[in-house]
């Protein structure tokens, strides 16, 4: 009886070995990673979206090289530590490419894994500066632009455009927030007349933050430039509303998200954030908007046209390059130009896209509107 | 000096100490009874939240007075989280009374997970807004804005349910019968004590209290999610080590120590190390008084 089973089990392990040699050549694998659940979520599930609308686009023109495309979704939570997970998961699938992953940290955590396996990855939202600068991970590439060409067109704002001289910079320690908040407190320092009259961490998850308000407060800041994301942001913002603070709130994409001002409600009018710029118009992203309206029902949400991008992007260089080889495709990454909802795109040596930006948001009557 | 900085400090660690106060007393008084630490507390918390942020908008739908939506919200969130305490103990502890101590607290661990999955999955991960449902007073006006509405109503609700619970335990029958379940529950069921029953009382006034400090920091700040139970819980926990788990002062105590530790530790060097501090206040006062501030030493039954 025992030795039945023991052949069986043998005979199934075989089997599942044919099984996946088989599926080999039969289509081409395409990661999509990110915060699919947990409090980023939003940041995460638009990635999915938009790699799902590309990919039926493609696989309904005949796929790329003649084969079709299968997307492989994996789950990484925004954590450092479940991406490398997510990664070795994804390795695991054989993934030609990866499109993710959304937080900077949990990307950072990932690169190096697939920079192992030659897999290329496209961020289309890790803003994190070293991670294409730092020449570490020439896999690397993102559709959004990093967060010191951000914090640039922050402090430009607050410094040049509404006059703030006494600045508090906030952010919650975290890998994308707090290098952002180290961005903008050196732009800040280099202008003459500007003072960074705080700068700190808050504890993320802490019960209330009126600790934290009441020493901007007392710090006698005219404007808040926080680094992080919504949820921190929401309390921070409505509780210096609840006390009548009649400081300005500026922060970055991560906060820029309709989130924000659903959680945050009536406290959000008037705050600030940089964000991409608004390509709406463009008539790609207007037929990406459509597609998603169509099939799922809603406006996309953060990043999806970032992930859009991102998508079209590697399924051209693979289609231009003629294999899914490494050196080949990241060649035709950086060498073609390719019409994307954000524009007509290529990826500049360390990765980073050319002709995407930075703009400045202001939450009007419930919507961020772009401020020209 | 800036005093009008320092007292807004000083109201700011209050609060927070009420808060952590009002989850506190229930693993303090769970220890106290049957030494188990139950880590699912912190969800209870959580699971008031919702349950008021759920019944605060079924009843906007009605169009009643918002501050008596506010209340029947909270007296719906202190019931339902009441009941959820009595089942955990019912479900998870009850069975496992004879087994070894640590099979209990891994059977709390597993409730608290269980319980944080359960409401992601039943309502949402994202951040919710809760409803300001209290009209702005101006407390304390003339100097600026000191107090919020919802910072005054922590601090009085976290002080009559202290007085309340005082008067339990110190004069009622019941009260004593609690005290002495705690001494040597074996002793109790001798004299005639239902021990089950203070068991699950315990576990009642534990869980109401924490729904009421869930409810009262989720309008204080305005949103929830499934995983704020979590950092409360274990925030409120150390308060109760802190003061002396077991004792009911030095739960409310070591609540306040933490509350205003972190405010003034925020307010007067960084924010940086906000939850450093409140570790290292724990750990020296752990290493000089080893049962806490107002813990007593416990003698081990042979």
């Amino acid at each position: 009886m025992k030795k039945i089973l023991v052949l069986l089990l043998i005979s199934f392990v075989t089997f599942g070995a044919f099984a996946t040699g088989q599926g080999e050549g039969g289509t081409i694998k395409i990661g999509v990673a990110g915060a699919h659940s947990g409090d980023l979520a939003s940041y995460g599930i638009p990635s999915i979206k938009a790699a799902e609308l590309v990919v039926d686009m493609y696989n309904a023109k005949g796929g790329v090289l003649g084969k079709q495309i299968e997307l492989v979704i994996e789950d990484d939570v925004c954590k450092p530590e479940v991406a490398t997970n997510t990664a070795a998961k994804l390795v695991g699938e054989e993934v030609v490419a990866v499109i993710g992953h959304i937080c900077s940290g949990a990307t950072k955590a990932a690169l190096g894994i697939y920079k192992d396996e030659n897999i290329i990855t496209i961020s289309p939202s890790a803003t994190n500066p070293p991670l294409t600068k730092s020449g570490d991970y020439p896999n690397f590439l993102r559709t959004i632009a990093p967060d010191d060409a951000q914090a640039d067109v922050e402090v430009t704002f607050a410094v040049d455009k509404m006059g703030f001289k006494k600045i508090a910079v906030l952010h919650d320690k975290g890998d994308y927030g707090k290098g952002f908040a180290e961005f903008c407190k050196a732009q800040l320092e280099t202008r003459s007349g500007v003072e960074v009259v705080l700068y700190e961490g808050i504890q993320v998850g802490a019960v209330d933050y009126s600790a934290i308000i009441n020493k901007v407060g007392n710090s006698g800041a005219e404007a808040v430039i926080f680094g992080g994301y919504h949820p921190e942001a929401s309390k921070l913002i409505s509780q210096m509303k609840k006390k009548n603070m009649d400081i300005a709130f500026l922060s970055d994409d991560g906060v820029k998200d309709p989130t924000f001002i659903k959680v945050a409600g009536e406290y959000s009018e008037g705050v600030y954030a940089t964000g991409p710029v608004d390509t709406s118009s463009n008539p790609m992203a207007v037929k990406a908007v459509e597609d998603h309206k169509a099939k799922y029902g809603e406006e996309p949400g953060a990043f999806f046209l970032n992930a859009y991008a991102a998508t079209i992007a590697v399924l051209n260089a693979i289609d231009k390059a003629g294999t899914t080889e490494y050196e080949a495709v990241s060649a035709a990454l950086r060498s073609e130009y390719v019409e994307t909802p954000l524009g007509k795109i290529s990826f500049d040596a360390n990765g980073d896209a050319i002709g995407v930006g930075f703009a400045v948001y202001q939450v009007q009557n419930g919507v961020y509107v772009e401020l020209k | 000096m800036n005093l009008e900085y320092f007292f807004s400090l000083f109201l700011g660690g209050l609060t927070r100490g009420s808060i952590y106060a009002l989850i506190a007393l229930g693993y303090t008084m769970v220890y106290g009874i049957i030494k188990l630490i139950n880590f699912a507390h912190g969800e209870i918390y959580m699971i008031g939240a919702f349950t008021a942020l759920i019944i605060g908008a079924a009843l906007a739908m009605t169009g009643l007075n918002p501050i008596l939506i506010f209340v029947l919200a909270c007296l719906a969130a202190i019931i339902y989280s009441a009941a959820y305490g009595v089942t955990i103990e019912k479900l998870a502890y009850r069975p496992l009374r004879k087994a070894p101590r640590l099979s209990v607290l891994i059977s709390a661990i597993g409730m608290s997970i269980f319980l944080q999955n359960y409401v992601l999955l039943a309502q949402t991960s994202d951040f919710l807004p809760f409803p300001n449902l209290l009209p702005e007073m101006k407390i304390l006006d003339p100097i600026s804005h000191l107090m919020t509405t919802s910072q005054f109503l922590i601090l009085v609700s976290t002080a009559v349910v202290m007085i309340l619970l005082t008067i339990l335990i110190k004069f009622t029958r019941m009260g004593k019968a609690m005290r002495a379940t705690a001494q040597d529950t074996d002793m109790a069921k001798l004299v005639g004590i239902n021990v089950d029953r203070v068991i699950s009382l315990t576990f009642l006034i534990g869980s109401a209290t924490a729904a009421l400090g869930g409810v009262l920091i989720s309008s204080h700040i305005g949103q929830i999610n499934f995983y704020i139970g979590f950092i409360a819980g274990i925030k409120a926990f150390v308060a109760a080590v802190l003061g002396g788990i077991g004792s009911i002062p030095g739960a409310v105590l070591g609540s306040f120590v933490l509350g205003l530790t972190e405010s003034f530790g925020t307010g007067y060097i960084s924010s940086d190390y906000e939850d450093a501090f409140a570790f290292i206040i724990l750990i020296v006062i752990l290493i000089f008084k080893p049962s806490g501030l107002l813990g007593r030493k416990e003698n081990e039954k042979v």
